[in-house]
């Protein structure tokens, strides 16, 4: 094999990984070896999900870099390392860590940097550009600071309301300020919104605290230190408006990092950009520009798809071949806390001829447009506002003919079904990495694929944006692509069709209902989640009581947690972690007394191990006497709702987190759930109680609470998502209710909320618009449902220890209850006692 | 002690005490063996001791079938083992021991099967 050619690339953005990617699929014979040189601390990541950020998405899980992507030999990566100098004569680069580099091949993928305007004071501190983690984290300190210092939100404007302003409101709104948002078109969006929509954007995204300040910009920014203890900055506005501000993010759009190419000879573009020809090649037949900085066309692209279409083209060509960029989609789809934003084709109606039907809805709060040609057969564009469900049909129809009447394809009632069927395979579907329905279908067919991540994972398709997602699942469910749901052997259904099953039938035993809806006599799959189903739907009694019995977790069934050696741990239940000196000391009586090892939870509970099974009863009661109830720290239901000291103590505290916590504990405790349920609540911004982590999480404001939901500790966490923003207290609970009643009702068995959010079709908006607005018209029954929960609540250990055919359970032997199981052995560690390993026989 | 020894029946408790689909420890001649009553009214005795964990622990797992087999989930990392035979279904290299179980009128008595 001959000596591969070197390849360097300069920029590790979006755009520069793709083309490793890239090459790395295509390269099958090693022709290249690969540097990539980035000037940012970290690895590629998605800036196109940039708030989400803000949103608990961590650093980690905008990474776009596969494992083992960069093997060190043939494909290395330096990151902190810029490029300084580019000496075309001698193919050499030289880095900032004064390293010089030969390339046979080299790449300019350096992305853009954001323009500020030369407005004065743009250099003080407390003004920020939006472009990288970093940024993020520097605005993110500032308003921390800021609100440390003052006290209260802090104030934020953003300077540019195009789409890349809108999404740096919403992570100013993200970080608990009303951000001001400055734009100098007459409207929001320019580019892509003409001013129907952008009349209805402005008025949604007011809704949602922001404030737009359009067709005018800033004149100056000052210091102001005159009124306040700390500076603040004070910004003038050319229309005369002032606004006292904590911080300020410029922007207002982006140019072209070119200043290489430049320094180099090569020629750019009169507005900026590294020109290349089609084959994305510049003047100099061994460099190529892709992404941001190159000037294809005569125009610099400040969009990730034409950037991810350069890369390809590029890995083709590198590798022998002839491609040419396609052409560039500037189609746009966003979602600004939960307002739907989408533009496509033609959306300006620039064509000659071109017309435009409309449909702008007040009261629904959605605004449809459509370009069509002058013979209104063909489609050339369209605006969505308030809901771009469509998109993902109407965009990949943008230049083929219209499949109905325009305006029956955007009105909200007596629509034209739009189905994948009426897309020619030639359409895309995923504009983001440019992967057409033909391709879609070829490959659900050639490699089998089963489902979403199949066909991510095969094609690309739905891996950047997510927006054409709902369509990859109708391309598999149109291509005869059926997902098993069936719970086990025993029932075809789902968990969530169970669920209703037992609901309109009112059936109320697993004996009926797998004698009608399933065979055999079921398993430790569906036994539980069935007993979770009846019992969340209050048909049954005591977990112990008839048929419930038998479907019982040995959790459940001993109401207590099973350890390695075949004891039982108790936790006896402390709502929001607040307890007495005296309670504290029955709990150490009992460990005393039974001789229990004795450890603090996660949960803000005390652990209490190494009980017998005939123990327990006795501890029970001794809890009992003291007012406790033992707790469920096990069992698919509410484990605890933790929580920080609040407003009573604390010098920061808001609100009164933990009354908060302890009524919230008290309300949904011993509810069954699908999976395990986590809640916490904190008393202020700081966080104590790691709320977002929780499945619920409650955050203090000044004016309310901030409630969250989805958040997932554990091997897979997740941040939770933002759900509703600075409501009462009654406000909260009722939401919370539904937010579990409809997981109770609909998730998987064994989902947590987390997986469960994500798996939602339409995503969290879709929850909002189902828990917040009604939108099923199910709210009134959830509520009952909770109500009902609530009302039926009863202490499962006391109702244990009152009933003598309940309390014959709890023996070591049938017959010799007394006798303790003899392979129970216990040897004392760090003054308490630990379990003798058991002997493993099957290895 | 590998001499056979004559094993005799041993009541352990009523038929009554034996909720369906749900197991009980009992302690025969020493050893632990877990006793089941089936929903179909059978009983299966079988050795209490989940050979995955070490723990005596197979009487309080959870009762089914797996086709036409009774079965018993274990507690502790869920294997399922088949109630007739004490084959392990989810690791066939695997079983448990079975013991003889019958109904005397009320009384349920079983008898240890294997040396002890």
């Amino acid at each position: 094999m001959a000596t591969p050619r070197h390849l360097v690339v300069i920029g590790n953005g979006p755009v520069g990984q793709r083309l490793v990617d890239a090459l790395r699929q295509r390269d099958t014979a090693g022709e290249w070896r690969i540097t990539v040189l980035g000037e940012e601390p970290r690895q590629a990541y998605d800036r196109v999900a940039l708030s989400s950020y803000f949103d608990g998405v961590s650093a980690a899980e905008l990474d776009l870099v596969e494992d083992g992507c960069y093997d060190d030999q043939t494909r290395v990566l330096c990151l902190d390392e810029a490029v300084v100098e580019l000496r075309r004569d001698a193919r050499i680069v030289t880095t900032s860590r004064g390293r010089s580099i030969g390339y046979d091949a080299l790449v300019l993928a350096t992305g853009s940097s954001p323009f500020v305007p030369p407005v004065p004071g743009r250099e003080l501190p407390g003004c920020f550009v939006y472009r990288t983690l970093d940024d993020l984290d520097a605005i993110r300190s500032a308003a921390e600071t800021a609100a440390a210092l003052r006290g209260g939100r802090p104030a934020g404007m953003v300077l540019g309301g195009g789409l890349l302003g809108l999404e740096a409101a919403r992570a100013l709104r993200l970080l608990g300020m009303s951000p001001h948002v400055v734009e100098l078109a007459p409207r929001l969006m320019p580019i892509q919104v003409d001013e129907g929509g952008g009349a209805l954007l402005r008025q949604m995204i007011e809704a949602l605290d922001v404030t737009v300040h359009v067709g005018t910009s800033v004149e100056r920014i000052v210091r102001d230190t005159s009124r306040w203890n700390e500076p603040r900055l004070l910004a003038t506005l050319t229309n005369g408006v002032e606004l006292d501000l904590d911080l300020v993010v410029f922007s207002a759009g982006i140019r072209p990092r070119d200043e290489l190419a430049r320094r180099a000879d090569l020629p750019v573009g009169p507005r900026g950009g590294v020109v290349v020809d089609a084959g994305c090649r510049t003047e100099d037949d061994a460099i190529y520009a892709i992404g941001e900085c190159a000037c294809i066309d005569g125009v610099a692209y400040g969009l990730v798809a034409p950037g991810f279409a350069m890369a390809e083209v590029v890995a083709d060509r590198l590798l022998g071949g002839a491609a040419t960029f396609p052409g560039a989609d500037t189609s746009t789809k966003l979602k600004l806390l939960g307002v739907d934003v989408a533009s496509f084709g033609d959306a300006h109606a620039a064509t000659e001829g071109a017309l435009e039907v409309t449909v702008n809805n007040p009261v629904e709060r959605t605004y449809a447009k459509l370009v069509v040609s002058d013979d209104a057969q063909t489609l050339l564009g369209g605006v969505l506002v308030g809901d771009a469900s469509k998109y993902a049909l109407l965009r990949p129809l943008v230049g083929g003919p219209l499949p109905g009447d325009p305006l029956a394809l955007i009105s909200p009632a007596g629509a034209v079904e739009l189905g994948a069927g009426s897309m020619p395979d030639s359409a895309q579907v995923c504009s983001c990495n440019a992967v057409t329905k033909g391709t879609i279908c070829s490959a659900i067919v050639e490699h089998g694929l089963t489902d979403v991540a199949g066909v991510k994972a095969c094609t690309r398709a739905g891996t950047s944006c997510g927006s054409c997602v709902p369509m990859l699942k109708t391309l598999l469910t149109e291509a005869g692509v059926e997902q098993s749901t069936a719970l086990c052997e025993h029932f075809a259904h789902s968990r969530a069709e169970l669920f209703e099953i037992v609901q309109v039938t009112g059936i109320t035993t697993f004996t009926e209902l797998i004698e009608r809806h399933g065979t055999g006599r079921g398993c430790d799959i569906c036994k539980p989640a069935v007993a979770s189903i009846l019992a969340s739907q209050s048909k049954v009694g005591h977990v112990l009581d008839g048929e419930s019995a038998a479907l019982q977790d040995t959790n459940d069934h001993f109401l207590a947690n099973l350890q390695k050696n075949g004891t039982y741990s108790v936790v006896p239940r402390i709502p929001g972690g607040e307890i007495t000196p005296e309670k504290l000391l029955v709990i150490a009586e009992v460990a005393r007394d039974f001789d229990l090892y004795t450890k603090i939870t996660g949960g803000q509970r005390i652990d209490l191990f190494g009980a017998r099974v005939e123990q327990l009863p006795a501890i029970w009661a001794r809890l009992v006497d003291a007012g406790f109830e033992s707790g469920h720290a096990y069992g698919k239901a509410l484990r605890t709702v933790k929580s920080c000291v609040g407003s009573t103590w604390c010098r920061y505290g808001v609100q009164d987190s933990v009354r908060l916590a302890i009524e919230l504990e008290l309300r949904y405790r011993g509810l069954r759930a699908p999976h395990k349920i986590k809640a916490a609540v904190s008393g202020c911004a700081r966080e104590c109680a790691e709320a977002q982590s929780k499945d619920v999480g409650v955050i203090a404001t000044e004016n309310g609470w901030n409630l969250y939901v989805g958040g997932n500790g554990g091997a897979r966490p997740r941040h939770a998502d933002l759900l509703l923003i600075d409501v009462d207290t009654d406000t909260l609970v009722r939401t919370i209710d539904r937010f579990l009643m409809f997981y109770v009702r609909t998730a998987d068995r064994l989902q947590r909320t987390a997986a469960w959010v994500e798996s939602l079709e339409g995503g969290l908006s879709h929850l909002r618009s189902v828990i917040v607005d009604d939108s099923l018209g199910i709210c009134e029954d959830l509520d009952a449902m909770m109500a009902k929960h609530v009302e039926s609540y009863s202490d499962e250990w006391a109702d244990v220890l009152s009933d003598p055919q309940r309390l014959a359970r709890f023996v070591s032997f049938v017959n010799a209850p007394d006798t303790p199981d003899p392979s129970i052995q216990f040897v004392p560690e760090r003054g308490q006692k630990k379990p003798v390993l058991l002997e493993v026989t099957t290895r | 002690m590998t001499a056979q020894l004559e094993r005799t029946w041993v009541t352990v408790c009523r038929y009554d005490q034996l909720v369906p689909e749900r197991g009980v420890a009992a302690l025969v001649d020493g050893e632990q063996v877990a006793l089941f009553r089936t929903f179909d009214g059978m009983l299966h005795a079988i050795g209490n001791r989940d050979p995955f964990s070490g723990a005596f622990v197979l009487s309080r797992g959870i009762v089914g079938s797996a086709g036409d087999a009774p079965t018993v989930a274990s507690p502790v990392f869920k294997q399922v083992f088949d109630l007739r035979t004490g084959r392990c279904l989810s690791d066939s290299a695997v079983t448990v021991p079975v013991h003889e179980v019958r109904r005397r009128g009320d009384a349920v008595e079983i008898r240890l099967r294997g040396s002890g």
